[in-house]
């Protein structure tokens, strides 16, 4: 195999296990941290189907967004729809033969191209022209943003004007996909090349960075904790260590707890 | 941050005296053009009482020496404690959804009160030491900062500049709660020996005297007896306020200020009338003299289980039956959310009524089912509005249905009154500004941040009081009380328009024998 073949499909193992690996880390990582107590923002349901009920809301339609700011609503549903669409349109790049359904978007993926970089610009813009945005946004909320446009024009350029070689681009893709790796295909361009490293570069850092957001909306304990603290007891894993702990120095400091009832008893009542 | 310059930190966090600027109103709230280090100087004084700091178990001498490394300890315990904590930490896009929405934004106009920004201060370190680009790298790349004596500075300005009422939480994509990173910031504060004065000499007071005011047992016996010889003098009936009496059926907890402040003393009254008229017999403790509880107010999960403990065991102690709480928030949002955890399970209480009880479920339970009776026109004098008070109406629910919040408070002032407007959709049920001075700032050092807070509150009844002559605005919460009725004069509007929901309960309310009984 040569050097150039080598690289992109050790950049494509590479990145696939950051972005596997780092997902199953870092969501394990938040879910070792407990919920000490029960914290749905209400109004939120008071029971275990409303509140999936209100999670698929929040999935689905972004309805907490939706409350915020419109047109902030439209673009950000916008921008994750067509990038829904457009990964299923690059399934087919990874499955052989081609599934009945993916019929059923592969059209919409393409319109969902022109969305996607049309969202992001005005995501961008957002960034530069609204003082509270702007006050607010970091190196990184720019670099992703610029990171997803680049991608984005890239594969229009390579739909539109420069083509290249798709055939034997799938050809190397299953086989990289099926472990069993194949030469550079030939045919090539620079906007490929530019295309596949931006989304690996994008994968590998996908689990380090905000974009985990995408996670985390699943366990967030506003949301996804049940409105139902009376009558539903949740237990703090931690209270009885943090309590024993507590009593344990209390001891020599008199901090804690002055008076029990006894005390108080002899002390106020009459 | 190039206009702070001291490095000296007693220097950065001296509290200063400024004379409260009161925003114009007109009725509408509009989003400021942001104005950088607008409300730096609106600071919080600290505690520097060396025997209550030794009370509370927090460093007496200021800034502990190794700083940073206690610092350090304390967020990491923070991270591994609380899930919320640590996922907020993570999962900010900074899409903006929350920047104007809060009030204390809108009120100051420093863009450090936007709620993304506010949470960025712990972000930033956060990233310098917990993050793998920190360690690698140091502040030098991803909007991470050393800790040093700056970022202490601006931790404790503008941590104590957000009143945790979660309206940011509302708006946020993610749900991430500024309340919950306030709350362990100023845990992380405490930790180092920056601890402010209002908050901290309160929990010093309600651990070691009893309750958030201080009233010892006598003195609230005092205030009750002169409230029963009141009521006896205006109805002529003998209305009592028992204290301490064992075997009660309810036992009712009210925050301190209820006892004499004004106008939540108000509300005592239609407490009272309520358990008389209805034949419930009921008591209020002295051990449980404070349903408030400051410890909601940082992550310190002991003094708030604490402070929550006094109202079970003296519910045990009485040998009660069911417990009932005042009108009071942030009080609600701890004993119905966070009691169960803390001291559950209740199965020893009477189980066909929640534990605890609001006084505003049990009214309206008591007018729905005809134990009482309301007279509307009593309150013809007034057209009423209801401000949800942020810690009910984002904290916890009434009613065990996920709007009764919202329902059953307005259902209670309906039946008590004929004129109730409600003020913009904008601004009340789960969308409610805070008053201003919720969690820890009450403090009348905090004036000058209190009145700017209030500001989308007091837009809000402006409209209403041009559109439908609203001369009278009711309250659950004994912060809201407290605030509005020293922030209303400052507006030009007298501070008998604040009150409690009870009060007008207390007015409207038919005493005197039932009919066919």
């Amino acid at each position: 195999m040569t050097f150039p073949g080598l690289a992109l499909n050790m950049a494509i193992y590479f990145s696939a296990l950051i972005f596997f690996a780092g997902m199953v880390f870092r969501m394990a990582g938040w879910l070792a941290v407990p919920n000490p107590l029960k914290i749905p923002t209400t109004p939120a349901p008071v029971t275990t189907g409303g509140t999936v009920f209100r999670m698929l809301g929040e999935v689905f339609l972004f309805r907490s967004l939706w409350k915020a700011d419109k047109l902030l609503w439209a673009a950000g549903y916008i921008f994750h729809l067509s990038f829904l669409l457009i990964i299923i349109r690059h399934l087919r790049y990874f499955l052989y033969p081609l599934p009945q359904w993916f019929f059923w978007f592969s059209d919409m993926g393409v319109y969902a191209g022109f969305a996607l970089a049309a969202s992001l610009l005005y995501l961008l813009s957002r960034r530069l022209f609204i003082d509270r945005v702007s006050y607010m946004s970091n190196a990184a909320d720019y670099f992703y943003l610029l990171l997803l446009l680049l991608i984005s024009i890239t594969g229009l350029l390579m739909k539109y004007i420069f083509r290249t070689n798709l055939i034997d681009i799938k050809d190397f893709i299953l086989h990289a996909a099926a472990l069993d790796p194949v030469s550079m295909p030939l045919g090539i361009n620079i906007f490929f090349l530019v295309h596949v490293f931006m989304v690996l570069l994008l994968a590998a850092l996908f689990p380090f960075s905000k974009l985990m957001h995408a996670a985390g909306l699943f366990i967030t304990p506003t949301r996804a904790m049940v409105n139902n603290a009376r009558r539903s007891r949740h237990v703090n894993p931690w209270a009885d260590k943090e309590w024993d702990s507590m009593l344990s120095k209390a001891g020599d400091t008199e901090t804690y707890m002055p008076w029990s009832p006894e005390q108080w008893k002899e002390r106020w009542k009459k | 941050m190039e206009e702070i310059t001291e490095k000296d930190i007693n220097d950065l966090l001296k509290w200063k005296k400024i004379k409260p600027e009161v925003p114009e109103l007109t009725g509408n709230i509009s989003v400021p053009k942001i104005e950088s280090w607008a409300s730096v100087d609106l600071r919080a004084q600290l505690l520097k009482q060396k025997d209550a700091l030794k009370r509370l178990g927090l460093p007496v001498d200021g800034l502990v020496p190794d700083w940073q490394r206690v610092f350090l300890a304390k967020m990491r315990e923070m991270l591994k404690k609380y899930r919320s904590v640590k996922l907020f930490m993570d999962i900010c896009v900074r899409c903006g959804a929350c920047a104007d929405k809060c009030h204390f934004f809108l009120g100051t106009k420093d863009p450090l009160n936007m709620p993304a920004a506010r949470q960025e201060l712990m972000r930033r370190v956060y990233r310098r030491y917990f993050t793998l680009s920190g360690k690698l790298f140091g502040s030098k790349l991803g909007a991470a900062d050393e800790l040093d004596e700056e970022m202490l500075a601006l931790w404790y300005i503008y941590f104590y500049q957000c009143s945790e009422c979660r309206r940011c939480s509302v708006f946020c994509p993610y749900g991430i709660d500024t309340a919950e990173i306030t709350m362990a910031a100023r845990e992380i504060l405490n930790s180092v020996g920056i601890v402010q004065k209002y908050t901290f000499e309160i929990l010093d007071k309600a651990q070691n005297i009893g309750n958030n005011l201080g009233m010892v047992p006598d003195a609230i016996r005092n205030s009750i007896e002169f409230v029963e010889e009141d009521l006896k003098e205006q109805t002529g009936l003998d209305i009592r306020i028992p204290i301490n009496a064992e075997g009660s059926e309810v036992m009712f907890v009210a925050p301190s200020a209820d006892f004499f402040a004004s106008p939540h003393i108000e509300s005592l009254y239609g407490y009272a009338k309520v358990f008389h008229q209805a034949g419930i017999s009921w008591t209020m403790s002295t051990y449980a003299s404070e349903g408030g509880n400051f410890g909601l107010f940082s992550h310190n999960y002991n003094q708030m289980k604490i402070i929550n403990k006094r109202i079970w065991d003296a519910a045990r102690e009485l040998k009660v039956r069911r417990v009932v709480s005042g009108e009071c928030g942030h009080m609600w949002r701890v004993l119905s959310s966070f009691s169960n955890t803390m001291w559950g399970p209740f199965d020893w209480l009477d189980q066909r009524y929640p534990v605890p009880q609001h006084i505003c479920e049990f009214t309206l339970d008591l007018i729905n089912s005809g134990a009482i009776r309301l007279d509307r026109t009593a309150n013809d004098d007034l057209t009423v509005t209801f401000h949800d008070s942020c810690q009910v109406a984002r904290g916890a629910e009434l009613g065990g249905s996920s709007h009764g919040q919202f329902e059953i408070p307005r259902a209670v002032i309906k039946a008590c009154a004929n004129r109730f407007v409600d003020m913009p959709a904008d601004t009340i049920r789960e969308k409610t500004y805070c008053c201003g001075a919720g969690q820890g700032l009450l403090g009348d050092d905090m004036l000058p941040l209190r009145v700017k807070g209030a500001m989308p509150r007091m837009q809000a009844l402006k409209s209403v009081k041009e559109s439908h002559n609203v001369n009278f605005l009711a309250l659950i919460c004994a912060i809201c009380k407290a605030q509005m009725s020293r922030i209303y004069p400052l507006y030009g509007y007298p501070m008998e328009e604040v009150g409690g929901v009870h009060q007008l309960v207390s007015r409207a309310i038919l005493l005197g024998q039932k009919e066919g009984m």
